[in-house]
């Protein structure tokens, strides 16, 4: 049951050999089990949960299931979910209870999925290991002195110790496709405006976008399929016919069985396998772009002449909007505020300074520093220029190839604590994937093999806008020819 | 020294629509405390604005009203500041690219003319409320105001009293109303006008340093305000001292302006453009279908009035001092069929008193233009005389039904009988022979006197304009 895949689950739920109050409770016992050891969860409510599994099988009786009915999934602590403490990581929400549910929580509930608890987080989704969470790190299933990259990380640990069938993360310079990679499990973020930002708690709005963490390229496909779609309360929402991304997988190859990918150009950039990239890394990615090729798709060699901006831009336009976007835990209507203060200004400083962790603050004053007047054009302006010239890279690539690959990350998942204090160093970890955020276009993650310290490498998918279905197709094919994305971290049986 | 007043206006007009500008809750001014304070409004986690587009079509109908132009790509942007009843911790304003750019209103000053051109009219949604009072050391907020959407109208700096600010302040508020984008209320502060004010030496060039004056809630608030900053600030200048710019409140009841901060206080805002927002795009076939909704404006009118009717630019400014006040004065000359001039001094005249003392609008005037007209046909037709129409026209406002119907309950009919008033006044002349040899002995007075005994003898049917050429002809004939 725990290699299944959402579309297994389905049937046994379909078949009743299964009910969804079993897998549920299942799972509930792995979190019981795994979780003390890798912090992947923050709130677990078993009640609720399983309330929702016997709503699951009462439809199932009835006869009304859909593709996720029944099925529990994990929820990054970002997602206001009606009734469910909704933390963001961060001691300034630590006893938030979200009167109201997120339009993708809505989504998943319409369909029939189980909430099987919120997932660990770096603060405000401030960071690539996992590591500013309010609640503690959340530890690497395949080796606990490891991270398991960040933000989603509690979200990419509950799925490969299989505490999770599926979870949902959001993603603003990689925190889908990076923990996902480090953790050795597939994750994907859709162009910027197919899924609803609303009740999505807004690190950098121009940037942020939900998506799917899973096992397979298939099941990615079945969660984008609730978690898409128009949403009035999210003015960027897009508005578009609704897409089968699971049907897409299955599209017959054209001629070649043996070819699948015939006529998929791979654009590979050059700049992403220069310096900085861990030869383990480069390594698996080789061998992975060699895979695609056997499977038909054809290697074309591309630049992308201005990524290497993309990480200073980022964390100039990232940390801007954080800065106002946080302005509202101010302590006044909900949240924490500091026990004393002698005046109004005092409450704010107080509860600001006790409510964020460090690397908040630290984003909170770059953001405020780029904004403030004399050094908003020469920092904010110039970032979006820069953002315009990087989604023009992208414009001209995709002239010669259809997808874009390299590697997620430059390394595999480092050490707790090795970058912790050195906040550049982190950054540069988001060196291959901040170009799509930028760009607001869907790219994704999946295993293809492992490196330094037999810990999981990820393979980068960069797709045109609305590409989701050519990639998730690409991917599913990868995955019907290999078995990375079938290993499970030892211990976690 | 001769001294120069420069004063430029930028005024809140908060639009009248049902909701907000960024939420779906209503705006209704008077509920209890943040009942009308939405998840949007109170700025919980994860919620997005979404914007009102009858905000923005009121927006539009200002900016044509005025002949400015229509941004057709116009940007939200944040002010990002702390306070209590700003939820969000920052205002959704529009900075760089306001929807409505230039335009100009014309403004009567006593009869003169003047045109005040306009900088731009900008989208913005209110904050809450901080109450101070009630709550013991404490600070009270209530949110149903937050997120109401606002129009903020800024002029040029091209007023140079008090007077032309009162006039603009007054033209603005009339034409906002006019054109169906806000309702005016004062007390309720949903227009609301900020001054700025300097002075300089007559015929300097340069601008002196400023002073903002806030929130000014009512005409004569921002009347007072003003004379006082000139004076306050002409003294600190000929005593040799300088203006420091800052931002002032006005004290209504000690009739002062104070300090409220200065510029070194001033906050970085910190603008940058709402990314939960797209920028606001307006098509070239809203703007022409707002224009065509547009209803005549209140310049046209007056001019149209003085062009058709003859009337005077003083009545002709009366009458179309608001959208209501012309309805009710076309309704009647459409019902008359002309009378144009009548119409207008029935309307500026007796009935503009009747509802002054009764403190009343004229949407709230119990006789309506079509009872008004069946009044003024009667004067019309030498029915009654005028001393009968205002009897008639009190009868009409304490409800006793039409013209008609009182002139018969009454027995108001008008003797124009010219051997009926003969007989009278023969009458009259041999009971007032004294009067009579005055009048011959050239006292004009006399016949005054004549003409108000003849009166009294008809009980005041007479025709007055019958009487006099009666008497006159007797006396001299």
């Amino acid at each position: 049951m725990l290699n299944s895949t959402l579309k297994q689950l389905s049937a046994l739920l379909a078949q009743k050999k299964l009910s969804s109050v079993e897998l549920t409770q299942s799972y509930l016992d792995r979190v019981a089990r795994l979780n003390p050891g890798l912090n992947a969860f923050v709130t677990v409510d078993a009640d609720r949960s399983l309330a929702q599994a016997r709503a699951a099988d009462a439809q199932i009786a009835a006869g009304k299931a859909q593709a996720l009915t029944g099925i529990p999934v994990a929820h990054k602590d970002i997602f206001c979910a009606k009734g469910w403490r909704t933390t963001c990581g961060s001691k300034m929400l630590a006893n938030f209870v979200s009167p109201y549910d997120a339009h993708v929580v809505e989504r998943l509930n319409a369909a029939g999925a189980v909430i099987l608890g919120k997932t660990n987080m770096d603060e405000f989704a401030m960071g690539s290991s996992s590591e500013t969470c309010f609640w503690g790190p959340v530890k690497n299933p395949w080796d606990r002195t490891r991270v398991p990259g960040g933000s989603s990380g509690g979200s990419a640990a509950a799925v490969a110790a299989r505490m999770a069938p599926v979870a949902i993360g959001t993603d603003t310079g990689g925190s889908i496709r990076q923990p996902a990679a480090l953790s050795g499990i597939c994750g994907l973020k859709p162009t910027y405006g197919v899924v609803s930002r609303y009740g999505m708690i807004a690190f950098a709005s121009s940037l942020d976008q939900g998506g799917p963490l899973a096992k397979s390229a298939a099941d990615l496909a079945l969660m984008l399929n609730v978690m898409a779609g128009f949403d009035a309360r999210d003015s960027t929402s897009l508005e578009r016919p609704a897409e089968d991304y699971a049907r897409a997988l299955e599209a017959p190859p054209t001629g070649d069985r043996a070819k699948p990918l015939a006529g998929l150009r791979i654009g590979v950039p050059k700049e992403y396998f220069g310096e900085g990239l861990g030869s383990d890394v480069g390594a698996a990615v080789e061998a992975a772009l060699a895979q695609f090729e056997k499977l038909g798709a054809q290697r074309v060699a591309i630049s992308l002449p201005n990524s290497g901006l993309s990480v200073p831009a980022y964390y100039v336009i990232a940390p801007a909007e954080a800065s106002s976007n946080l302005s509202r835990f101010d302590g006044v209507r909900y949240g924490y505020r500091a026990a004393e203060y002698s005046d109004l200004a005092d409450m704010y400083r107080k509860s600001r300074a006790q409510g964020f962790g460090a690397e908040v603050k630290r984003r909170i004053l770059i953001g405020t520093y780029v904004l403030s007047h004399g050094y908003y054009d020469a920092y904010y302006l110039k970032a979006q220029k820069i953002r315009r010239l990087i989604a023009r890279d992208f414009v001209e690539a995709y002239q010669q190839c259809d997808l874009i690959m390299g590697p997620t990350s430059p390394n595999v998942a480092f050490a707790l604590g090795a970058k912790a204090s050195d906040p550049v160093q982190m950054y540069l970890n988001d060196i291959y994937t901040v170009a799509a955020n930028l760009a607001g276009l869907p790219a994704m993650s999946i295993p293809c093999g492992f490196g330094e310290g037999n810990m999981p490498v990820g393979l980068h998918l960069t797709g045109n806008y609305f590409a989701e279905a050519k990639m998730l197709h690409a991917a599913h094919q990868y995955q019907l020819a290999t078995d990375w994305h079938l290993r499970q971290p030892a211990g976690t049986e | 020294m001769d001294w120069e007043t420069v004063i430029g206006i930028e005024t809140h007009a908060q639009l009248s629509t049902a909701s907000k500008i960024f939420s779906g809750a209503a705006t209704q001014f008077g509920a209890a405390p943040n009942v009308q304070a939405c998840a949007v409004d109170i700025a919980l986690p994860g919620v997005l604005p979404v914007l009102n587009r009858a905000a923005v079509e009121k927006a539009v109908r200002l900016g044509l009203a005025v002949g400015a132009q229509i941004n057709r790509r116009s940007v939200f942007a944040r002010k990002n500041y702390f306070y209590p009843d700003l939820p969000k911790g920052y205002q959704i304003s529009q900075y760089e690219l306001p929807v409505v750019q230039g335009g100009s209103l014309p403004v009567m000053i006593k009869d003169v003319a003047k045109i005040v051109k306009l900088t731009r009219a900008h989208l913005e949604e209110d904050a809450g409320k901080s109450l101070h009072e009630d709550f013991h050391g404490l600070s009270g907020i209530d949110l149903n105001r937050a997120g109401t959407p606002l129009l903020e109208i800024v002029t040029e700096p091209d007023m140079r009293s008090a007077e032309e600010a009162v006039a603009y302040a007054k033209a603005l508020h009339a034409l906002v109303r006019w054109i169906g984008i806000c309702d005016g209320n004062m007390q309720e502060g949903s227009f609301r006008c900020d001054a700025n004010v300097s002075v300089r030496p007559k015929g300097a060039q340069v601008l002196g340093t400023r002073c903002e004056i806030k929130n000014l809630n009512s005409f004569r608030f921002l009347e007072e305000a003003i004379n006082y900053e000139v004076r306050r600030q002409i003294e600190l200048l000929e005593d040799g001292g300088s203006v420091v710019q800052e931002t002032r409140l006005y004290d209504p009841e000690r009739k002062q302006t104070r300090s409220m901060r200065s510029k070194e206080d001033a906050h970085d805002y910190r603008y940058f453009p709402d990314p939960d927002l797209l920028p606001l795009v307006i098509s070239a076939e809203t703007i022409e279908q707002i224009r065509s909704e547009l209803p005549e404006l209140p310049q046209a009118k007056r001019e149209r009035y003085m062009r058709d009717y003859q009337l005077s630019p003083y009545d002709a400014g009366v009458l179309t001092s608001s959208r209501e006040v012309a309805d009710f004065y076309e309704n009647l000359i459409q019902a008359l069929g002309g009378g144009y001039k009548l119409a207008s001094s029935w309307i500026a005249g007796e009935l503009f008193g009747a509802l002054k003392r009764a403190g009343l609008e004229i949407c709230q005037s119990p006789i309506s233009s079509g009872q008004l007209a069946g009044l003024l046909q009667r004067i019309q037709n030498n029915a009654i005389n005028g001393k009968q129409a205002k009897e008639v026209f009190d009868a009409m406002w304490n409800g006793e039904g039409d013209a008609e119907a009182i002139i018969l309950a009454r027995g108001l009919t008008q003797i124009s009988d010219a051997r009926e008033l003969e007989q009278i006044i023969d009458g009259v002349l041999a009971a007032n022979l004294k009067s009579v040899e005055e009048y011959r002995a050239g006292k004009e007075k006399a016949f005054n006197a004549l003409v108000g005994q003849a009166m009294k003898a008809t009980k005041g049917n007479g025709n007055p304009a019958q009487i006099n050429g009666i008497l006159k002809k007797k006396l001299e004939g």
